[in-house]
């Protein structure tokens, strides 16, 4: 009897410590994410006079190619690289569902 | 017909759907060619798209609960992704964006980034959390991990005064469209846009909404995308204009400095029709003319206002899995980019059709007479939307002496190109699917709120399926009514509420959604405390600037969320810490829906 409750214990804390790893890992994702989501949703835009100065891709201002092409872009592209990796960390530690999308 | 389910179908049938509206166009313009009055076109376009969004709505209609509040939990990524596409671009997006980029130029154009940028906030922050949990709406979330009906009741009366403000303007929007295409009164074109959105949402709840939204994505990106393409193509600006119209913003520019800003007198302005949103060239197209504080407060205030309105949320309990959740927020930003990249080329295009006096449909520079005999431009004085103004009386139009309503720009722009008619009729059938998708999705949020947070869950927990779906059903005619009633006023224009919308939301939900997840030890004390001070501080700051308050730190009406979500935060955190923990199983729960893998949280409710 206490034989069997030990390994539920031990289960249970090997099953905790996993988790806190991937919780680890998920929130460096969130970090690394939201990072360049600040960067590109407002950093640069601290400077959006001086660097509608500059050509930009396609011709236009640099600034103004930015809000209307380049920081929606850079979302869409973001947005899908960050549910990649997010997947590749689910599936490290067993979390991941099969099949379905 | 079909073989085997409706899901594995999914392509074949919006592909078909697809086609088949693209037929329709096409036997308009040979109808055109043959002589249809804009009327007829008008009204087919219009009847033809509601009836299609009916018969979908029809055809969804479902007994069963999971069905009615999560469409099954069975929504592909990519389709899921349309649909929130089309729940997200509201009336706001299609008609009123590319005016307010035409008018305000780059300071309007933070909403772009703003709109597009919040969904990183939803994917990382909150979406794949929220489906973990597996709750049905929004407050059933901030419910169960606070505990107790006073979070829960606090979270609906948030999401009631967010969702109700901009569903008003949506009804307006749709109104509108159906005003101008059906030749109605506005007053009675709102209810009939309020019995076309009920149609589609009764007897489906969040099934009928997916499929139709999804028709309605469709639809509404043809109408848009198509004008563009062909009147960049029509004025010789190149034949993808969004990678070729650098000269034309270029040109622009050097327009706006031959003809220069000449600042209208107040004497001038008051001699114009007392109608609503008249607006005239007054900036810069393509400058920086906002300070970075303007503009970045601006999208910060939309990205996070973004992640906290419950309609869009609400989407992504409808994936299949948490990690398909995940993916369908890239879907749906995908789509919306599509439109939005658009929304500035047409506002380029549609103002340099307007002031190039090289251009055969240019009319700065024309006779005051030859202009106001253009029949495009009668429609439009008519339709109270658009007029120029000889302030000096030389006899010519100048760049000050041109007004229009931001709706016109992409209501009108089709007709001042000289593209076909049913290109018009095309772009009022996109306009009215674009608004009802959106109220159709708000009006669902606030019915399934109240029928299940506040009814089933804190006054009859032991009310059956058949009786919990008729009160849902019921709220959703009454909240519908209660919008197209406020609508039929008039109070605000269509951007300016769908602003306050976002603002109001974030000011109540951001912090305690996003520290509901991320922030283990915040309680339901604190979580209370967030809610209501964001909330009445947001609202208070809203009135003090509507009554000629001077703002504090640069934050402006549009932008009072942020003070709301600021004192949110605050609040939440001293509150939660001055409080007892939350208990182990509110702990767990907390880690569970930390682990994508699973059953849900809640039970039982699949």
């Amino acid at each position: 009897m206490v034989k069997v409750l030990s390994v539920i214990t031990k289960k249970r804390e090997v099953y905790m410590a996993k988790n806190a790893q991937h919780w680890e890992k998920t929130r460096g994702l969130l970090f690394v994410t939201l990072a360049i989501w600040a960067v590109f949703s407002m950093g640069i835009f601290l400077f959006g006079a001086q660097m509608n100065e500059v050509t930009g891709p396609f011709g236009y201002p640099l600034t103004y190619w930015f809000t209307c092409q380049g920081s929606l872009a850079i979302f869409v592209i973001l947005i899908f690289w960050f549910a990649g990796r997010q997947e590749k960390i689910d599936e490290e530690f067993g979390f991941s569902e099969k099949g379905d999308d | 017909m079909l073989k085997g389910n409706f899901v594995d179908n999914l392509p074949k049938i919006y592909g078909i759907y697809t086609g088949g509206f693209i037929a329709f166009i096409i036997l308009m313009a040979i109808g055109e060619q043959m002589g249809m009055t804009k009327d007829a076109i008008g009204i087919c376009f219009v009847g033809f798209t509601i009836f299609i969004y009916a018969a979908i709505g029809w055809l969804s209609r479902t007994a069963q609960a999971s069905n009615y509040y999560v469409a099954g939990r069975q929504v592909p990524t990519v389709f899921n992704g349309m649909a929130t596409a089309a729940d997200w671009m509201s009336g706001a997006s299609f008609v009123a964006m590319a005016g307010g980029i035409y008018f305000k130029g780059y300071g309007y154009m933070a909403l772009l980034v703003g709109w597009t940028g919040g969904y990183v906030l939803v994917a990382t922050l909150l979406a794949p959390y929220l489906r973990k949990f597996g709750c049905y709406t929004v407050p059933d979330f901030v419910g169960t991990r606070y505990g107790g009906n006073g979070a829960r009741l606090m979270a609906v009366i948030v999401l009631t005064v967010a969702s109700f403000t901009y569903v008003t303007a949506q009804i307006t929007a749709t109104g509108r469209i159906a005003s101008v295409a059906l030749n109605l009164e506005f007053e009675l074109a709102v209810y009939v846009g309020l019995a076309s959105i009920l149609l589609c949402s009764m007897l489906g709840g969040m099934r009928g909404v997916t499929w139709t939204q999804v028709a309605q994505y469709i639809v509404l990106i043809i109408a848009y995308l198509l004008p563009v393409f062909w009147i960049s193509n029509n004025i010789g600006a190149g034949f993808f204009p969004h990678f070729m119209l650098a000269d034309e913003v270029a040109r622009i520019g050097e327009l706006e400095q031959q003809f220069g800003f000449v600042k209208n007198s107040k004497e001038s302005l008051s001699s114009l029709p007392a109608w609503k949103g008249l607006a005239g060239i007054t900036k810069a197209h393509s400058e920086v003319n906002a300070t970075p504080w303007q503009f970045i407060s601006l999208a910060l205030a939309m990205m996070m206002g973004t992640a906290s309105l419950p309609h869009v949320m609400m989407r992504y309990f409808t994936t299949p899995s948490v990690k398909a959740a995940r993916k369908s927020v890239g879907w749906s930003v995908f789509f919306i980019f599509l439109l939005y990249s658009s929304a500035p080329m047409l506002a380029t295009l549609s103002k340099l059709a307007l002031i190039d006096p090289e251009l055969s449909t240019g009319i700065i520079g024309k006779s005051i007479a030859e202009v106001q005999a253009l029949d495009w431009y009668q429609n439009w004085n008519q339709a109270k939307l658009m007029v120029a103004q000889d302030f000096n009386a030389n006899g010519t139009l100048e760049l000050n002496e041109l007004f229009m309503n931001g709706d016109a720009v992409v209501l009108a722009t089709p007709e001042i190109a000289g593209l076909p008619y049913v290109i018009s009729g095309l772009v009022a059938a996109g306009g009215l699917a674009a608004a009802m998708s959106t109220a159709d999705g708000l009006i669902l949020a606030i019915a399934n709120a109240i029928s299940h947070d506040v009814y089933y869950k804190m006054i009859d927990p032991k009310a059956e399926t058949a009786k919990r779906l008729v009160v849902a059903r019921v709220l959703l005619v009454v909240i519908g009514i209660a919008g197209a009633t406020i609508a039929a006023l008039q109070l605000t224009g269509i951007l300016g509420a769908v602003i306050w919308a976002f603002d109001f939301a974030m000011s109540g939900l951001f912090w305690p959604l996003v520290l509901g997840v991320w922030w283990k030890r915040a309680n339901k004390e604190g979580a209370i405390a967030g809610m209501a001070l964001g909330l009445i501080s947001g609202t208070a700051y809203l009135i003090y600037m509507q009554s000629g308050g001077t703002p504090i730190f640069g934050i402006v009406a549009n932008t009072f969320g942020i003070l709301g979500s600021t004192v949110s935060l605050v609040a939440m955190v001293v509150v939660s810490l001055m409080t007892s923990a939350p208990n182990a199983a509110t702990q767990k729960m907390v880690d569970d829906c930390r682990v994508p893998a699973g059953a849900a949280v809640i039970g039982g409710q699949k």
